[in-house]
């Protein structure tokens, strides 16, 4: 029977582009398609009644949604360059990591990035100290990504896993939210290993290849939350 | 082959009680500290630095954090009796989801049942009772969310129902009322000795949450 995979994203979704960069990886030709947020179409309300969220993987007529869900659907049924560990404790700790970078730090870098001007206006000094107090917290948990890279060269490893494909926030979306907010997050005196992970993440052909192009995401971002308030 | 076990825990938590029933299911003897929330111990903190919550499961030595993560682990360490999880992908994938949806879903709204009042607890039990009822229809004839055997998802949302009674006197409602199915489903799940030796009985757990809303000041 001839494989049939779908895969309903948005070019600028960092989630829907972790489905893209495990199949790429394992070598998997699949069909890409573009979602209007703004306007759903039926398809994906009738793969994702429960969340109407991208992104949603179709694989022969079967749909499975949710980012981390998918990751871990396309590893067990394209055996070939595995993305996660094959020790239970070394999985546990990947499914941990990248559960934390969208549960915690996400929402963090999106508060010290736009938090002090998305919303009502405060005034000035009330969201300098929430801004400051966005920033440390981003700052304490890019610190615990720090530590556990360790002196690896991928979060997987030798290879690129599925901890690395999740923290694809971390390593280009990241960058791209500090130029379009002008807030620095990821410096290099602070965070070195996580630095040289991002550069070496950002080069591997499978991920290369499926970045949305940077100007256009920076401005998206400008376009979307404005061009920060942070004193520099 | 002996491998020591300790389970982190504190005896009202739904998360913990998961850990506790996969234990269960497994045949699994382990150690287990009881943790008081409201001052918590130094190996709390050095075993979960990040969220420093329960539960955590400590084997080997190794400590493992987040309830559905544990669960994993544990039917991974012990894959020779009682699978937690189906053996195929794309089961293994709707059991994941579902159990995600459960922990996205219903803990915070539920909490919101027993620690707010007038609108916000109107709005906090209505968008509970349609959450079990998008469970529900998940169900639908199946015996258990796993099909014929219970499960992963069985085992992530089971935990809840020893609040249940604890939601219904401080939200004014009937969940067997509203969601059938459900209740139905928690008995047939009751009926496993995991599931009955773990879950405390719920008019304990009310007694617990009379305390926390004074202590939350919500009365």
């Amino acid at each position: 029977m001839a494989e049939e995979v779908l895969v309903f994203g948005a070019w600028g979704s960092p989630f829907s582009r972790r489905v893209e960069m495990a199949l790429k990886l394992k070598g998997i030709e699949y069909k890409f398609i573009e979602e209007d947020l703004t306007n759903k179409s039926p398809s994906l309300l009738k793969y994702n009644p429960v969340h109407k969220k991208i992104p949603v993987l179709v694989h022969n007529g079967k749909p499975v949604a949710e980012s981390l869900v998918i990751l871990e659907y396309i590893d067990e049924t394209w055996k070939d360059h595995p993305i996660l560990p094959k020790d239970p404790y070394e999985r546990a700790n990947a499914r941990f990591w990248a559960k934390f970078i969208d549960e915690k730090c996400l929402s963090a870098i999106f508060k010290a990035c736009w938090g002090a001007c998305w919303g009502e206006e405060k005034e000035h000094e009330k969201a300098e100290i929430e801004h400051e107090k966005a920033v440390k917290e981003v700052s304490e948990l890019l610190q615990f990504l720090e530590n556990e890279l360790k002196e690896k060269r991928y979060f997987g490893g030798e290879t690129v896993g599925l901890l690395d494909i999740a923290a694809n926030t971390i390593g280009y979306w990241l960058g791209v939210f500090e130029e379009a907010s002008g807030v620095e997050l990821l410096t290099r005196e602070k965070f070195p290993k996580l630095c040289n992970w991002a550069n070496e993440f950002v080069c591997v052909t499978a991920i290369k290849e499926n970045l949305p192009p940077r100007d256009k995401l920076i401005a998206y971002f400008r376009n979307r939350f404005g061009a920060g308030n942070a004193s520099k | 082959m002996a491998y020591e076990v300790v389970l982190v825990d504190t005896w009202v938590s739904m998360f913990g009680m998961r850990v506790r029933i996969a234990l269960a299911e497994k045949g699994i003897k382990y150690e287990y500290k009881e943790e008081d929330l409201c001052n918590k111990s130094k190996l709390l903190l050095k075993i979960n630095p990040i969220y420093k919550k329960i539960p955590v499961l400590i084997h080997n030595g190794k400590p493992v954090c987040e309830s559905l993560i544990i669960v994993q682990y544990i039917d991974e360490v012990w894959n020779d009796r009682s699978p937690l999880m189906p053996s195929d992908p794309y089961p293994r994938a709707c059991a994941r989801f579902w159990a995600d949806f459960v922990d996205k879903r219903v803990y915070d709204v539920a909490k919101k049942v027993w620690t707010t009042k007038g609108e916000e607890q109107e709005a906090a039990k209505k968008e509970f009772i349609e959450t079990l009822q998008i469970l529900e229809r998940q169900l639908g004839d199946h015996p258990y969310f796993g099909g014929e055997r219970f499960g992963f998802v069985d085992l992530s949302l089971i935990t809840f129902y020893s609040w249940f009674y604890a939601y219904e006197t401080f939200g004014n409602f009937s969940i067997e009322a509203e969601c059938p199915k459900i209740i139905a489903w928690a008995k047939r799940c009751l009926q496993k000795d995991s599931v009955a030796n773990t879950l405390p009985d719920q008019k304990k757990v009310y007694e617990y949450v009379v305390q926390m809303r004074k202590r939350f000041g919500v009365e």
